[in-house]
């Protein structure tokens, strides 16, 4: 075999259990240590990415660096996956789409319980906040996708190894979960 | 076997006169998908789920007869592709937070889900915006969630004889309406023993008490899917 499957990951608005159930995978992550090199990921903590040939984007779109880092995955990905509830559909971050952002803000930074020193903040380095929360098909075309919240590591384990294959990932009806 | 047959699928199912197709199809345990369709009540026909092809068309098993001698095919890549596509409506047409929603493994629209191997859909969510009635003491009615089945609507008026419920509006505009005099359950006379709140297939008619309190694995449809545990 020439050069080990190269993947990539990313967390968007996610909070990161899609990672935590892709470590576990357990001790089969040393099986897959063998077959794959992690590229660009908040497991090995680099900043850039390089071609890949699968990228997992945990999360769905919630503000603009979140647009940007998704474009730049699919640029970058030849196969897109979207793990998990929030990529796929918004996931619970997307409960916040039937209010305005603005009546979001007033409630976490200005008029919610318990707050001192209330103020929105807006430090010019912090990405925008987009109106609403957006599964990420909605702005890319995504390969396949893996629901669940978090989806099992064993459905990580089955879609990793049906792609690194080179099969049609057909994940087994028992690992399909919405929740 | 003397009665009346017709096959489903190639299988040969018995039948007797006047017997709906999915009838037939439930006492031969063969399972055609549904929502709307409950065995207690009159065919609603409206979910499209359990379409299946028979004399060259595309008829509801839910409310056409058995014809003796007649090949229904139940199981064909088109339909199951067809089905799959409408549960994707439902799903981008609600609010459905799997994640947090108190029904979850034991809901029937989440498992013919499964069932079908909905993954994800091509549409866009619509997100609309619905009313939650967490007026009744017992009961929370959470209109994310609902389907339109009017299956709580006909258990109201049928079996527990109180008609507390009505879908009004159009397409994308649905809502259940509550027939009480301010229009919220608090005041319907809705009680937990109502057959109306128990055959909801979706977590929008829920009891209050009892959430979450059957653990991950031993929910109705962990590790079965709703063709084996079809009620
Ligand atoms: S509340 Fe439940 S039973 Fe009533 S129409 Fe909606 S989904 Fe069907």
């Amino acid at each position: 075999m020439s050069r080990r499957v190269r993947i990539a990951t990313t967390s968007l608005a996610g909070c990161f259990g899609c990672h935590t159930s892709f470590l576990d995978m357990d001790e089969r992550l040393l099986r897959l240590a063998g077959q794959v090199e992690l590229d660009r990921s908040p497991l090995t903590d680099r900043k850039q990415i390089r071609h890949c040939d699968i990228g997992l984007i945990e999360g769905g779109l919630c503000n603009s660096e979140n647009i940007e880092l998704l474009r730049r995955f699919r640029a970058c990905c030849t196969t897109l996956v979207a793990l998990g509830a929030c990529a796929v559909n918004g996931g619970i971050p997307a409960l916040r789409n039937r209010y305005t952002l603005e009546e979001c803000l007033r409630e976490a930074y200005l008029e919610g319980a318990g707050i001192e020193n209330p103020q929105i903040p807006d430090d010019p380095e912090l990405p925008r906040l987009l109106e609403n929360i957006h599964p990420i098909h909605e702005l890319v075309t995504v390969d396949y996708s893996l629901p669940g919240c978090p989806p099992p590591a064993d459905a990580i384990w089955a879609l990793l190894q049906d792609l690194i294959a080179g099969r049609e990932p057909v994940p087994p009806l028992e690992l399909i979960r919405y929740d | 076997m003397n009665g009346p047959t017709f096959t489903i699928d190639g299988r040969s199912v018995p039948f007797t006169e006047g017997q709906s197709i999915i009838q037939a199809a439930r006492e031969a345990g063969i399972y055609i998908p549904h929502l709307c369709y409950h065995p207690e009540f009159r065919p609603h026909g409206s979910c499209r789920l359990c379409v299946v092809e028979a004399g060259g068309r595309s008829v509801p098993a839910c409310s056409t007869p058995a014809v003796a001698g007649q090949q229904v095919r139940n199981r064909t890549e088109r339909l199951d592709r067809m089905r799959r596509t409408l549960v994707e409506l439902l799903f981008v047409e609600g609010n459905h937070f799997c994640p947090a929603c108190p029904k979850s493994g034991n809901c029937k629209l989440q498992a013919v889900g499964y069932w079908l191997r909905m993954l994800d859909t091509p549409f866009p969510y619509l997100f609309p915006r619905r009313e939650l009635d967490a007026s009744h003491h017992d009961v929370l009615l959470d209109r994310d969630r609902c389907i339109f089945c009017e299956l709580c609507v006909r258990a109201s008026r049928e079996v527990d004889r109180k008609n507390l419920f009505a879908i009004g509006g159009k397409g994308t505009r649905c809502r259940l309406l509550v027939n009480s005099p301010d229009g919220r359950l608090g005041s319907s006379g809705l009680s937990l023993g109502d057959r109306a709140l128990q055959v909801c297939p979706t977590g929008a008619l829920l009891p209050r008490k009892g959430a979450f309190h059957v653990p991950v694995g031993r929910r109705l449809y962990d590790g079965r899917s709703i063709a084996e545990s079809d009620e």
